[in-house]
């Protein structure tokens, strides 16, 4: 054995996994050894996000662990397997599955389990609790067989799991034994609001119901019968009556633990044992149980400093939350229920909007201790603020809730008044300080921030408030909060089009006059030459807009590096003819071209001079080709499967249908490129879920994803709408792109506009479903000019003299770029490099 | 900067032979030039087409504008300016290309000497 000391992490649970992931980081990494045990067949992942399991997400959307996390930092890891004792007299650890392994040191962060009521009949079929992604599969299985779905339990996470429910298309009701939703976060007022918005959502809510048993159902699998002689009639039931610490092997071995459970912690972590620590919601720190991550984060981050000799530790957390559930906005902060002596309560009570809200502040008025908010959250962060901070309060506290209707600003203080030690994220504790130096040391945007900080990518909450400390400094900074496209139009993208649109401007130079100023540049030509395109879609060697085209829409085709060119006909679906195959196999030859199948199922001639494009793509066009578009931001290629026709289990003809898709956007330019693809069955063998556009075929329709990505950064397509017919399809797809073309950055794949949308899946299924801008028609009415515009742009280019001359190397030579060299290999040619060149010219 | 080029006269083309507000390439004594005509100064400029970043000869065919004060062209293979006077790169001081002097003169586009 090495002479490293033994470290075992008990339970890869979020919790456990931040551990891993501090010790990675920090000094000591290389004098440990770590093993760790993880009783799920899976590794760490996100519960917090648990429920977008049923709207999409996958179980690696929702993973913890990057991809070799554990072989590349040496930790070794038993999967499937649950540690069963600790023998702390020969300190070892031993498994369910024979593993016995000693430690110097042991971390446990076994998480807390779901708490079922001894219930008589509890343990029937269909009934389940809300904890991993096991058991969101389970009933997954049998919410499909099942009509009706009750919850156990109205708090947090019972709502939550009702709205799983409903997804599934139960009819839906939570039974709850306290009088009122919630009841730990909120007061009476606030619940009775909760409530009714609840019920209009089509759950029904029953409190103070005491279930007393479960028996068989006449009409469905069970009836619940409560205590007031009453009972409900369901098919499935979940449990969600609280959590339980997992203390059961602390027990085992001695540790000492709370009178209601809990292994007992001192301020760094420490159980009654030095050598073992305990984190996470295992843990009873002061009595308490702290059923939120960002605490557990915490306690994960003082073990690993604990382990590295660095001063650090746990001193309680704020249990504050702001959560949407089922739609609805709620908030509560600190003392909710004024239990402080003397505390004043100031409510808001909204009847018309359903919006309630309550400070509680101290008796001399100066400090806020707590609050509630319903149905409009958005004073959440500037309150959770004055508390932690201990702010003095305005001269009339109620000022804070109160509504601003004269338009003289909120009161909230703002972000100024905060101290730079404030914590703005609790999920990755970042300070206002530590944002404001991020700032300064140049992540001027909300994506730069993010990404050297954290802030904002956990639970969200932070938003609002990391985005307003961002615009703070940068005014601090004599910096704009500029969103300006570049230094010659002060707007936005979004606004270019808009002006475009409205003004039915034509050219880049009646646009610079009216609204920008000097001569534009490589980002402004390209990017209102692509907004001009996208509303009329005329010719892009037009001469007002040939200068503006990026050279590969200039030239009709991609610049390589030598200054050739590559020519990708339009191969729609992948589908081609084997004469087109010989015809492009000619061509290659005829010119010398080097040939490469792509990744995108077609054909890619490389190393065409400039001068040549014209008559190549001549050839090209009399034999049937057209432009692939290869060089535009605009529709690539929409990828298939070989589909019904022939595949054995394809239930649609996937090959049709890509190629009615590719002709039907061919030549739709776009703030980026876009990629389509069709699958003929849930074997997926054209990746749809990697595209733009990606469609798969089911017994009943089509499945239709949106804004996957491959590339620099891939992203799995959201499941947007399930069994759609082919018409509706058309729509949403012509609604979803116009609305993308219409709003999206320069540049911006739909992955990145989608993860940058406020709301993001739902609300793009408002605007595209529900059609809650109104623009619905106009959307697909704009999409049908351009489909009805569409041209080839190379045809007509090689029917233009005058535009074909426009490809000669030089405007006053017959000659071509002399110092384009090829050499051969594998019987092709390719670019000669630098000192090759060199000595060919010599 | 003294050169070859600059100690004589030399008809190109028509000024309507260049690409409007873009660039256009032309080939003197084995030398490729860049041309770029900016419409509304009624101007021509000229820059060797060799691009010394991609190592190609392609900047006649990048896109021209303004930054700030200066008149500059994009490379179309990596983006970096070039000042249409002067052939600085904007990028990086210590890269400049060869810029020629040319002039419209009845409507053809001649470089060499001026004055
Ligand atoms: C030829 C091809 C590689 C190949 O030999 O297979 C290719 C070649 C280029 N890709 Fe690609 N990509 C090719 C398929 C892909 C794919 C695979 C696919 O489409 O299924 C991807 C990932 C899927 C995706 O886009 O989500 C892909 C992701 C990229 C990216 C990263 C985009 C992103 O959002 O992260 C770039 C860079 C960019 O667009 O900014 C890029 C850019 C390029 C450029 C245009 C780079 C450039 O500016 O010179 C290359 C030009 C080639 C040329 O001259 O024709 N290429 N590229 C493929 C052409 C497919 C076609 O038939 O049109
Ligand atoms: C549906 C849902 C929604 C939630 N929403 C939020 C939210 O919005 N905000 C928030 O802050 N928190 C939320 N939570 C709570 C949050 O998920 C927990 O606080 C967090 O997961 C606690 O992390 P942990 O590592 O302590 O426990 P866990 O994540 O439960 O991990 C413990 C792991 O240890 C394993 N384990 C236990 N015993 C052993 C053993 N003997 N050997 C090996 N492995 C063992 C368990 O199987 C488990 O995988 C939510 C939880 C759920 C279920
Ligand atoms: S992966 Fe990179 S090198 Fe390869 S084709 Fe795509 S862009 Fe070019
Ligand atoms: S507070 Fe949760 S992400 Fe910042």
């Amino acid at each position: 054995m090495s002479d490293k000391k033994q470290l075992v992490v008990i339970g890869n649970g979020m919790v456990g996994h931040k551990f891993l992931q501090s010790m990675v980081s920090s000094d000591v990494m290389q004098d440990y050894e770590i093993t760790t045990f993880c009783e799920e067949t899976r590794f760490a992942y996100d519960r917090v996000h648990l429920s977008s399991y049923f709207s999409g997400k996958t179980e690696e959307d929702l993973s913890l662990v990057e991809p070799g996390f554990f072989e590349e930092n040496n930790i070794t890891v038993h999967v499937g397997d649950r540690v069963s004792n600790i023998d702390r007299s020969r300190k070892v650890v031993s498994s369910a599955n024979g593993q016995v392994i000693p430690y110097d040191k042991v971390v446990l962060a076994t998480g807390s389990f779901p708490f079922v009521p001894p219930i008589p009949g509890h343990e029937r079929d269909n009934c389940f609790v809300y904890r991993t992604i096991d058991d969101l599969v389970d009933i997954a299985k049998a919410g499909e067989e099942s009509k009706v779905g009750v919850v156990i339990g109205g708090g947090l996470l019972g709502l939550e799991a009702a709205k799983a429910l409903k997804d599934l298309g139960l009819k839906t009701h939570v039974v709850e034994f306290a009088p009122r939703l919630m009841a730990v976060q909120i007061d009476d007022g606030a619940g009775a609001v909760l409530r009714k918005k609840i019920e209009e959502l089509g759950v029904s809510v029953h409190t103070q119901k005491n279930t007393q048993g479960i028996v068989d159902g006449e009409e469905c699998l069970h009836r619940m019968n409560f205590a007031d002689g009453s009972h409900i009639e369901t098919d499935v039931i979940l449990f969600s009556a609280g959590i339980r610490p997992r203390d059961d092997i602390a027990r085992d071995c001695g540790l000492s633990l709370g009178e209601r459970g809990g292994i007992i912690v001192n301020d760094h972590c420490q159980t009654s044992d030095e050598d073992i620590y305990a984190i996470g919601e295992c843990a009873l720190w002061d009595g308490k149980i702290f059923g939120l991550v960002a605490p557990g984060y915490q306690m994960a981050q003082v073990v690993a400093d604990q382990l590295s000799a660095k001063e650090n530790s746990f001193s309680g957390a704020d249990m504050s939350t702001k959560l949407k559930l089922m739609g609805v906005d709620v908030a509560s902060i600190g003392d909710a229920h004024a239990t402080t002596e003397k505390a004043k309560i100031y409510t808001y009570v909204n009847g018309a909007d359903d919006v309630y809200k309550k400070i509680v502040v101290s008796e001399d008025n100066k400090r806020l201790l707590g609050a509630v908010l319903i149905g409009d959250t958005v004073d959440y962060g500037n309150l959770l603020q004055l508390r932690l901070n201990n702010i003095t309060l305005p001269e009339y506290p109620d000022s804070l809730i109160l509504p601003q209707r004269d338009g003289s600003g909120a009161t909230g203080l703002g972000v100024e008044a905060l101290p730079d030690a404030a914590q703005i994220c609790s999920c990755f504790d970042v300070s206002k300080g530590a944002l404001c130096q991020a700032v300064s040391d140049g992540a001027t945007t909300m994506s730069a921030l993010k990404e050297v900080t954290s802030a904002t990518t956990g639970c969200g909450g932070c938003t609002a408030l990391v985005g307003q400390v961002l615009n703070k400094e940068l005014e601090k900074l004599g910096m704009d909060v500029n969103t300006d496209l570049c230094e010659h139009f002060a707007y936005t993208r979004q606004d270019l089009y808009h002006l475009v649109r409205v003004g039915k401007i034509k050219t880049f130079d009646e646009m610079i006059e009216k609204h920008g100023k000097g001569y534009g540049c490589d980002i402004c030509k390209p990017t209102i030459a692509s907004i001009l395109a996208s509303c009329w879609n005329d010719y892009v060697l037009e001469t007002p807009h040939a200068g503006l085209q990026d050279t590969n829409d200039r030239y009709l085709a991609n610049i390589q590096k030598n200054g050739t060119y590559s020519i990708v006909p339009r191969i729609a679906g992948g589908e081609i003819t084997p004469d087109k195959l010989i015809v492009l196999g000619e061509v290659g030859k005829k010119y010398n071209l080097y040939t490469k199948i792509t990744g995108g199922q077609r054909i890619d001639l490389f190393g065409a001079r400039q001068e040549e494009l014209p008559i190549i793509w001549k050839e090209l066009i009399d034999a049937g080709f057209e432009t692939g578009h290869a060089y535009g931001k605009s529709l690539r290629t929409v990828k298939s499967c070989v589909g019904s026709t022939w595949c054995r289990y394809g239930v649609a003809d996937s090959v049709t249908t890509a190629i009615d898709l590719e002709n039907r956007y061919k030549g739709l330019r776009a703030p980026h490129k876009i990629k389509f693809a069709v699958s003929g069955c849930t074997r997926e063998c054209a990746e749809a879920q990697s595209k733009d556009v990606g469609v798969i075929a089911t017994e009943n329709g089509w499945n239709l994803y949106l804004c996957g990505n491959g590339g620099m950064k891939p992203r799995h397509g959201d499941l947007f709408a399930t069994d759609l017919d082919y018409e509706t399809m058309i729509k949403y797809i012509d609604r979803f792109l116009m609305f993308y073309v219409k709003t999206a950055d320069r540049l911006q794949r739909t992955s990145t506009w989608m993860t940058n949308l406020d709301g993001g899946i739902d609300y793009l299924r408002e605007v595209v479903i529900e059609d809650s801008l109104g623009l619905a028609e106009t959307f697909e009415a704009e999409m049908q000019i351009v489909v009805d515009a569409y041209q080839c742009e190379w045809k007509t280019t090689v029917e233009n003299e005058e535009k074909s001359k426009s490809f000669n190397a030089f405007v006053n030579s017959d000659k071509g770029d002399s110092q384009i060299v090829f050499v051969p290999e594998r019987d092709q040619i390719r670019p000669a490099r630098k000192e090759e060149i060199a000595a060919k010219l010599n | 900067m003294v050169n070859e080029l600059m100690s004589k006269d030399v008809d190109i083309c028509a000024l309507t032979d260049l690409n409007e507000n873009a660039g256009t390439a032309a080939l003197v004594d084995d030398i490729q030039l860049a041309l770029f005509y900016v419409k509304k100064l009624e101007k021509v400029y000229a820059l060797s087409n060799y691009d010394p970043f991609s190592e190609a000869n392609v900047l006649s065919r990048g896109i021209i504008g303004s930054l700030g004060d200066e008149l500059v062209v994009a490379s179309p293979v990596y983006k970096q300016h070039f000042n249409l006077e002067t052939g600085q790169c904007v990028e990086d001081e210590k890269v400049s290309i060869p810029a020629y002097p040319v002039e419209i003169i009845n409507g053809r586009v001649v470089l060499g000497s001026i004055g």
